[in-house]
């Protein structure tokens, strides 16, 4: 395995289509809730504990060999709101296509054969790393990177944030980074052994109901 | 690059000709350009004057909101099955550029349920004079400017103007009102652009986008023989 193809994974220009979606930033935003850095870092810490942990247990899962089906369906049961569960199988499309043309693998390909559609984007990603030879740790460590940089880089756009100011928020959320990635990781290993009942299913209520608030807007600048 | 030589599924990298079950997949041409210059207007005009002998669909990429799409149901220039919007997060650029994945899934999906289909228009939302399409995503572009905006753009060059398939120069008719030089544009765009051909155009007048339009049935016989 080579460990820099987490870093080809893991950048914010990997062609995966992250770029149109904001985790929840621009509704947050327009309801008033993010403001200023401060009130980023509480919404990227709130949503790195939450959906972040929950996409890295599901990423690192796929990555132990979990089975696909049986994650996708763990993924919906803990999506309540449709708009994201929509979101979530759009940007794993999107990022099947990317693996398949970076890391091309059997695997991936049946992957793209059973979910034409897509599969949600944490289990997408967990193949995507496996393909890559990345171990259940880098999975994980790469979706909670996610879950909060996209809202980092939408809020950029949205408020004009000073973007060092954004960065020095993720920065200073690298511990509970840490931290989230060796509870996905501990998560995904009981999953692995138990089933995926043992995954965590941890989700922040706000993010939920402003993905359906977003997606009735006429007007917006992201997808998601 | 065709993956499928190796491994089974459907397409991964989407420049290739051919769809998953073999068949020659649509013409795709992008159309870019500034806001307002009438990439939509064109659009729609091509519709009107191919859809009787091509089978064709559209793809609109708006920064903020439906309206290109909108504009183009409302006009009812194809049946709205044939017209989908993507949406670029706040970057229209990235999203014919740098990461087109959500536009191939667009083009995809729409010769999936409404092909078999001879020519897909992908429109860019209104960006600078930088954005172009990545060959990922289309077969050719035609960058769309105004005489309107300026008639130093051609001078000004940049990629779009430089190396589109086809520049277009469009709403000639407001030239003597803006004070623009035609024949400046011409000599301008003729010494960025060498042999690549330019279109002068006022979609005011019938059949205003007949050049653009042979230029269009040019590609696609090239495409298909």
């Amino acid at each position: 395995m080579s460990r820099a193809a987490l870093l080809v994974l893991a950048d914010g220009r990997f062609p995966a289509g992250g770029h149109a979606h904001s985790g929840g930033a621009e509704a947050a935003v327009r309801a008033g809730r993010i403001t200023d850095a401060a009130h980023l870092e509480d919404f990227c810490r709130g949503r790195l504990h939450t959906a972040g942990l929950v996409a890295g247990a599901l990423a690192a899962a796929a990555v132990l060999g979990v089975d696909v089906r049986e994650l996708d369906a763990a993924a919906d049961a803990r999506t309540p709101s449709p708009a994201l569960r929509t979101a979530a199988r759009r940007l794993g499309r999107q990022l099947l296509r990317a693996a398949r043309a970076s890391w091309p693998a059997s695997e991936l390909d049946a992957l793209a054969r059973e979910f034409p559609k897509g599969a949600h984007q944490p289990v997408v990603l967990g193949l995507a790393a496996r393909a890559a030879g990345l171990g259940p740790d880098d999975a994980a460590y790469c979706a909670a990177y996610e879950s909060v940089s996209g809202p980092a880089t939408a809020t950029v756009r949205l408020l004009s944030l000073d973007p060092f100011d954004a960065t020095g928020v993720l920065a200073r959320l690298a511990p509970a980074m840490d931290s989230v990635a060796d509870r996905a990781v501990a998560a995904a290993r009981r999953a692995a052994a138990e089933g995926v009942d043992a995954l965590p299913a941890a989700s922040g209520p706000l993010l939920e109901v402003g993905a359906e608030w977003h997606a009735a807007w006429p007007v917006r600048l992201f997808a998601s | 690059m065709h993956l499928d030589h190796t491994h089974s599924g459907p397409a991964a990298v989407s420049a290739d000709a051919h769809r998953p079950d073999g068949a020659r997949r649509a013409l795709r041409i992008g159309l870019g350009g500034p806001v307002g210059s009438g990439k939509t207007a064109t659009v729609a005009a091509l519709c009107r004057a191919l859809r009787d002998e091509l089978s064709l669909a559209v793809v609109t990429n708006d920064i903020y909101t439906r309206e290109d799409a909108a504009f183009l149901l409302r006009e009812a220039v194809l049946p709205p099955e044939r017209i989908t919007a993507v949406e670029t997060g706040a970057c229209p650029h990235t999203a014919i550029r740098d990461d087109i994945s959500a536009n191939l899934e667009a083009v995809e999906d729409l010769e999936d349920e409404v092909g078999p289909l001879d020519l897909i228009l992908v429109e860019s939302g209104g960006d600078n004079l930088t954005a172009t399409f990545s060959k990922g995503l289309v077969d050719a572009q035609i960058f769309v400017i105004d005489v309107a905006g300026g008639d130093d753009i051609p001078r000004k060059g940049g990629p779009g103007v430089t190396t589109a398939d086809l520049l277009v120069v469009n709403k000639t008719d407001l030239a003597p009102y803006v004070g623009s030089d035609l024949t400046r544009m011409a000599a301008d765009a003729k010494a960025q652009r060498a042999e690549l051909p330019v279109v002068f155009q006022s979609l005011r007048t019938e059949d205003g986008v007949a050049d653009v339009a042979a230029w269009v049935r040019e590609r696609l016989a090239a495409w298909t023989v």
